[in-house]
This record gives C-alpha cells, sequence and structure tokens, in this order.
C-alpha cells in the first residue's frame, strides 16, 4: 500500500483526491510527448524498419509473433491491471480465428459451395446452420471481436458477481480452453477437428500465397496492434484505468467506496477478449491455419508467459515480452528442440519467482533506484501487497 | 436398470480417479493455498515409477504392491524438492505458484521425454486385476476399476483419519487455520509446510501407480487430468476433504451420464456449464468454513 493522504471533505465518497491519483499524463506535457515519440518510433519500426531489412519469411513469422502481442496487450490490461489471471485466452483468439476462418474458407469455395473438409469427415450433404451467416463478410467480421467479447461477458459476468477470483478464476478459465478443444476435436464433421480449419487461400479476393499480399496483411496486423496498444494506453490512463488497478490492491475497499467491482473486472475481461479476438482473425490470413493446437491450455499459457517475461503491469512489457519469447522459441526450437521446452519452463519459473514485475521492473530498478511510493502507482507488484493477497485467499 | 447401474458405476469408477488425483491437490491447494500445476508430473513420476519397478521386478501383482510405497515416496520427494527450492518463496503470491509450477512442470516433462522417449509406455497388470467381476443383476465390473475404488476410498479414509487424530493432523490444521497463531503457539509451520507438501505429493504418485491400470504412461498423462482435479477441489471448498469426496464422485456420474446420452466431448462441455452454474449457488464450494471474511 501506498500512503495515502486524507481527502478533502469536499471530494469524499467515491472521487478521491485527484492530487493523489492522477496518472502521470495528467501532470504535465513530458510523458504525453514522450508516448508520442514512442509511438512514433514504434510505427517508424513496424513500417519500415522491418519491411525493408526483413525477407518475406520472417517477416511472415514476425507478422504472427504480432498476432500474440495482441493477446499479451489484453492479458496486461486484465491480469497485470485488473490482477485476473486468465488462462484461457486462447478460448477467444480460438473464436476470433475460427470466426475469420470459417468466412475465408466459405469465401474459398465460392458461392453454394462447401468447405472441402466437411465432406471428407462429416459426408454433410449441406452447410450446417450455424456456418451459414459467416458467408457474409459483414457477419463474420464483426463477429471476430463481439463473439469472444460475448463469451467473456458471460462467464465473467457469472463468475465476478458471485466473487469467484484468484485461483479460483484462473482454474475456470484454464477449464474453458480444455472444455472447447475438446469440444472443437468432437465435432470433427463441422469443425475439422484436431487438423483444425486448414489451406485458407483467399483473403477477400486476395491471394494469400503471393508475396505481395502477405506484406499486406502484415501492415494490417502491424497497424492494429499499434491501435489496440493505444487504446490500451488511454484505458490505463483514465479514471477507469485508476480504478481497475484499485479493484486488484483492494477489491473490498472500492466495493466500500461504492463502487462495483464486478462491474469494473467485467469490462478488463471483455476488452482483453475481444483482443485475443481480434488476434486470432488476423493470425487466420497470416499463417493460414487454425486449429485446436492452437489455442488449447498451452498455448493459453504461452500467452501468459510472454506477458509474464515483459513486465505484466505495464503497457509496453508484455508486447515486447510476447514476441521476444515467441521470437526465442523459433529461434532455439529449430535447432535444440529439447533445450528449448527446458529453457522455457527455467524462464517461467525464475521470471515469475524472483522477478514478478518481469525484465520491465530491471529497466525501472535501474532507472530510479529510490522511487518507493512512485513504483506502485506506475503498476508491478508492490511488497506491501503481498500479505493483502494472503488474507484474500483464505476467506 | 442394468444399463442405469452400468453408467452409475462407469461414473464412480471415473470419480474414484479423479479423487484419487484430487486428493493431494486438497492437501496442497486446499489447505496451503498453493497451486501445483506439477502435481500432474508428480502423477507421471509414480506411473513410471511402476514402469521402472516392473523391469526388475517380473511378478506383475508383487510390483504393483511394491509401487505403491515406493511412488509415494519418489512423488512426495519431488514434491518437498519444489517445495525448498520454489514454493516456500511463492506462500504469498498464490497465483504465481501456479505459473511457475507450471515452469517446472514443463521441465519435468522434458525430463521424463529424455529419460523414458516421447512413446508411451505399458505395464503389464496383474492377472488378478484384469478380469471382470459379476454383480447380481446381469452385471460385470471391472476389477482393475473396483481396485482403485478401493485404494481412492483407502486414501481417503487414512488421510481423515490423520488429519484429526495425529500430532501432525492437528499441527495441519492449525497452521492452515491461522499460521500465526500456530507459529507463535511453538509448531513449526516451516516444517509442517514441508510435511504436508510431502503427503500431498507422494498422494499423486499413488494415484499415478493407479493410473498405469488404467491406460498408457507418457509424459503428457498428468496435463490431461490436473484440471479436472482442480475443478473437484474448487467445487468442493477449498479445505474440505468431504467437499473433494462428494464432488468427485458427482462430477464423475455427470461425465459418464452426459456422455451416454451425449457424446463425450458434449458432456465436458455440460460438466463446465454446471460447474459454473454451481458456483452462482455456492461460490465457495460446498463446504466452508465459516469466517468472518467479507467474500
Amino acid at each position: 500500500m501506498t500512503a495515502v493522504t486524507p481527502a478533502p471533505p469536499s471530494t469524499a465518497g467515491g472521487a478521491p483526491a485527484p492530487a493523489d491519483i492522477a496518472p502521470p499524463s495528467r501532470s504535465g506535457d513530458r510523458p504525453r510527448l514522450r508516448t508520442a515519440a514512442g509511438f512514433a518510433f514504434g510505427a517508424a519500426l513496424l513500417f519500415a524498419v522491418a519491411p525493408l531489412t526483413l525477407s518475406d519469411f520472417r517477416l511472415a513469422l514476425l507478422a504472427k509473433y504480432l498476432c500474440v502481442a495482441m493477446v499479451a496487450v489484453g492479458i496486461g490490461i486484465a491480469w497485470g491491471r485488473g490482477g485476473m489471471l486468465t488462462l484461457g485466452q486462447g478460448v477467444f483468439f480460438g473464436l476470433g480465428g475460427y470466426a475469420m476462418a470459417m468466412h475465408l474458407k466459405l469465401a474459398d469455395a465460392g458461392p453454394g459451395g462447401m468447405p472441402d473438409f466437411m465432406q471428407l469427415y462429416g459426408q454433410l450433404d449441406e452447410l450446417p446452420v450455424w456456418w451459414r451467416p459467416f458467408a457474409s463478410p459483414w457477419f463474420a467480421l464483426p463477429a471476430t471481436v463481439l463473439l469472444p467479447m460475448a463469451v467473456a461477458f458471460g462467464l465473467g459476468s457469472l463468475v465476478f458477481r458471485r466473487r469467484v477470483r484468484g485461483a479460483y478464476f484462473a482454474i475456470l478459465s484454464q477449464a474453458l480452453a480444455a472444455a472447447m478443444v475438446i469440444l472443437l476435436i468432437g465435432q470433427q464433421g463441422t469443425t475439422g477437428g484436431t487438423n483444425g480449419l486448414t489451406d485458407i487461400q483467399g483473403f477477400f479476393g486476395y491471394d494469400l500465397d503471393d508475396p505481395v499480399n502477405q506484406r499486406m496483411v502484415y501492415f494490417i496486423i502491424a497497424g492494429v496492434l499499434l491501435g489496440l496498444l493505444a487504446l490500451a494506453r488511454q484505458l490505463i490512463h483514465s479514471r477507469y484505468g485508476e480504478l481497475l488497478v484499485a479493484v486488484r490492491d483492494s477489491e473490498e475497499r472500492v466495493r466500500f467506496l461504492g463502487y462495483d467491482p464486478a462491474s469494473v473486472k467485467l469490462v478488463a475481461y471483455v476488452v482483453a477478449a475481444g483482443m485475443a479476438g481480434l488476434a486470432g482473425a488476423l493470425f487466420v490470413p497470416a499463417v493460414g491455419i487454425i486449429s485446436p493446437a492452437l489455442i488449447g491450455i498451452v498455448p493459453s499459457i504461452e500467452f501468459v508467459i510472454g506477458v509474464a517475461v515483459g513486465g505484466r503491469a505495464t503497457l509496453l512489457g508484455p508486447v515486447l515480452g510476447a514476441v521476444a519469447v515467441a521470437w526465442a522459441r523459433t529461434a532455439l526450437s529449430e535447432r535444440f528442440p529439447g533445450t528449448w521446452t527446458y529453457l522455457q519452463g527455467l524462464l517461467f519459473v525464475v521470471v515469475v519467482a524472483f522477478l514478478p514485475g518481469g525484465l520491465a521492473s530491471l529497466w525501472a530498478l535501474a532507472r530510479r533506484r529510490d522511487a518507493g511510493p512512485e513504483r506502485s502507482r506506475r503498476g508491478w507488484p508492490v511488497l506491501g501487497r503481498r500479505r493483502a493477497e494472503r488474507a484474500e485467499v483464505h476467506q | 436398470m442394468t444399463v442405469l447401474f452400468g453408467q452409475l458405476f462407469t461414473g464412480i469408477s471415473i470419480g474414484a480417479v479423479l479423487l484419487l488425483i484430487a486428493l493431494g491437490l486438497a492437501l496442497t491447494f486446499g489447505q496451503m493455498n498453493v497451486i501445483n500445476m506439477a502435481h500432474g508430473e508428480f502423477i507421471m513420476a509414480g506411473a513410471y515409477t511402476t514402469y521402472v519397478l516392473q523391469q526388475s521386478i517380473t511378478g506383475a501383482g508383487l510390483s504393483l504392491l511394491v509401487a505403491l510405497p515406493v511412488a509415494f515416496v519418489v512423488a512426495g520427494t519431488m514434491g518437498v524438492l519444489l517445495e525448498i527450492l520454489l514454493i516456500r518463496r511463492l506462500y504469498a503470491r498464490p497465483l504465481d505458484t501456479l505459473l511457475v509450477t507450471w515452469g517446472v512442470s514443463l521441465m519435468l516433462q522434458q525430463l521424463a521425454r529424455d529419460i523414458f522417449g516421447s512413446p508411451n509406455v505399458q505395464t503389464r497388470a496383474p492377472d488378478l486385476l484384469t478380469g471382470n467381476v459379476a454383480v447380481p443383476g446381469g452385471l460385470t465390473v471391472a476389477n482393475n476399476r473396483l481396485f482403485i475404488l478401493a485404494l481412492a476410498l483407502a486414501a481417503v479414509a487414512a488421510l481423515t483419519l490423520a488429519l484429526r487424530f495425529t500430532p501432525l493432523g492437528r499441527r495441519i490444521r492449525a497452521v492452515v487455520q491461522n499460521r500465526d497463531l500456530a507459529a507463535v503457539s511453538g509448531i513449526p509451520t516451516t516444517r509442517v509446510d514441508r510435511t504436508t507438501f510431502f503427503l500431498g505429493s507422494g498422494l499423486a504418485g499413488l494415484a499415478g501407480v493407479a493410473l498405469t491400470l488404467l491406460g498408457p504412461i507418457g509424459p503428457t498423462m498428468g496435463t490431461n487430468l490436473i484440471i479436472d482435479a482442480f475443478l473437484v477441489v474448487v467445487v468442493g471448498g477449498i479445505g474440505q476433504l468431504k467437499g473433494s469426496v462428494i464432488v468427485a464422485f458427482a462430477l464423475g456420474v455427470l461425465q459418464a451420464t452426459g456422455e451416454y446420452l451425449t457424446t463425450l466431448s458434449v458432456a465436458k462441455v455440460i460438466v463446465f456449464v454446471a460447474i459454473v452454474a454451481f458456483l452462482q449457488w455456492r461460490p465457495q464450494g460446498l463446504f466452508t468454513l465459516r469466517t468472518r471474511s467479507l467474500a
């Protein structure tokens, strides 16, 4: 807990003294300028440096990593800021991915056609009813984001209202991922089973085999990632962002101040789900496949690894961590397949156990060693919080 | 009628496996708030222990009997090592124990792959456990399933008695209820933590031995079971053995019935929905300790 100065009577009851909670951005123009500069730098890196220096193959890989990074931005909000460890982001990634892939499969098949695998596995004569709406891009594209958000809203409003949290929530979200994968595999005739939806050729009339179009997909992905980052920044630095951190650190106090912590958490969870859905939708044209193996328990936890490594409570940490871990996996598992698994496990153990703020906290520690209470405001876990957490799980 | 009893028994035997796995978790997660994702790998360690023992002890029945205590000690020792090296530092951060132990479980799986190879291995079941027993009413019941049921119930009984009547059990309960007060009363909490972890992980080893009777042994065998077992503990109520017992059998029967009426994959979804619905009614699980906390 940081030292809380007593609020003046005029602002008591729901609106703490602004001076105490004002996010850094409001206190002056310098941080805002720095953010703008950071965005410009990131944009230059993504839109100019990467396409000019990387081969087509590497650029396609980067596009894939950036999709993982989008999921990470969402996890950063839900977990880093909101304290909800969601181990089922693969579900939302998958919902978005499948929605997009269903549309692209139908588009490939042409009007009245059916995806190739349906005759193969299901011996179906006509398209299943729930596939039909996805033929229209006007349904499928919004669905890639709205479907995951709706599922997150459904589950979230049930569990948060009943104050299911902490480990309970983490395990439930993980069980959701397990159930979804089993369901997808079981309904092989209509979902493609273990193989998933593969062999996607076109993307709204563009041939995905063409490197030029692959480049276009990369630019879309990079642009969307920057957009999501801007959105996340606005969210974090708004009043809502402060409230979310408050709920994470002391849910009961927020409740006594007259807010509804369940709604606060729900918004973060739903936003994170939407980001994961969008990431899944863009992953499909970038990689050409979506399958249960990409969205189950293991990939869902792997999304979390990148976030933990980069720094769960920062804005850029999750993105950089996700890209770095995904890159390291490709680089190392090609050459030493067994070693990478050990390394991945070790990375997770070391970072979470000994460096809970992620690599971002190293950077911050180096920069201002004696920051004191400032550190909690910036968002990473503070030592004093641990006792409160312990008390909470004993309930 | 026969069909009904058949389904009921299938459900109960699924429940027995769940219970055996969840029992160790009920100790480490339920009593100590440590979410040990490596629990599945301790199960795997128990299973591989059986496999290794069978290489040297040729009698399948004898090797199974020897495997039970040995697997208990092997898995228990692994648990204590994990506690000393990592979990000790994380008692205050339960969510982080989940992530850390998941990293450990990754490494243990790879270790198993390096030692025993990726393909699954198989053990021989003793002759006594391969047949079926005819139950009055024209029903047959598989012996190995009966054995697992007996093993699960025996483990529950032993654990309940130990927690209730032995000095160690009293200490464990004291530490769980109020760690600081227990420490002030002279209970060596660190040692109690370690013993609890040994017992909980050892039970995972037992579960591993039992699972060799049902199917092949592989590096990822633990991952598939662990989530269901966690759900059992969550729904049963933290720190409540009887909750785990009831819920394990209830979920087993629900799963079996759902599978009979629909398909395996739909049954899984039904179980999940049922759990979320149940938590609406009792968010803290079936049985809870009365506390004065706010939630």
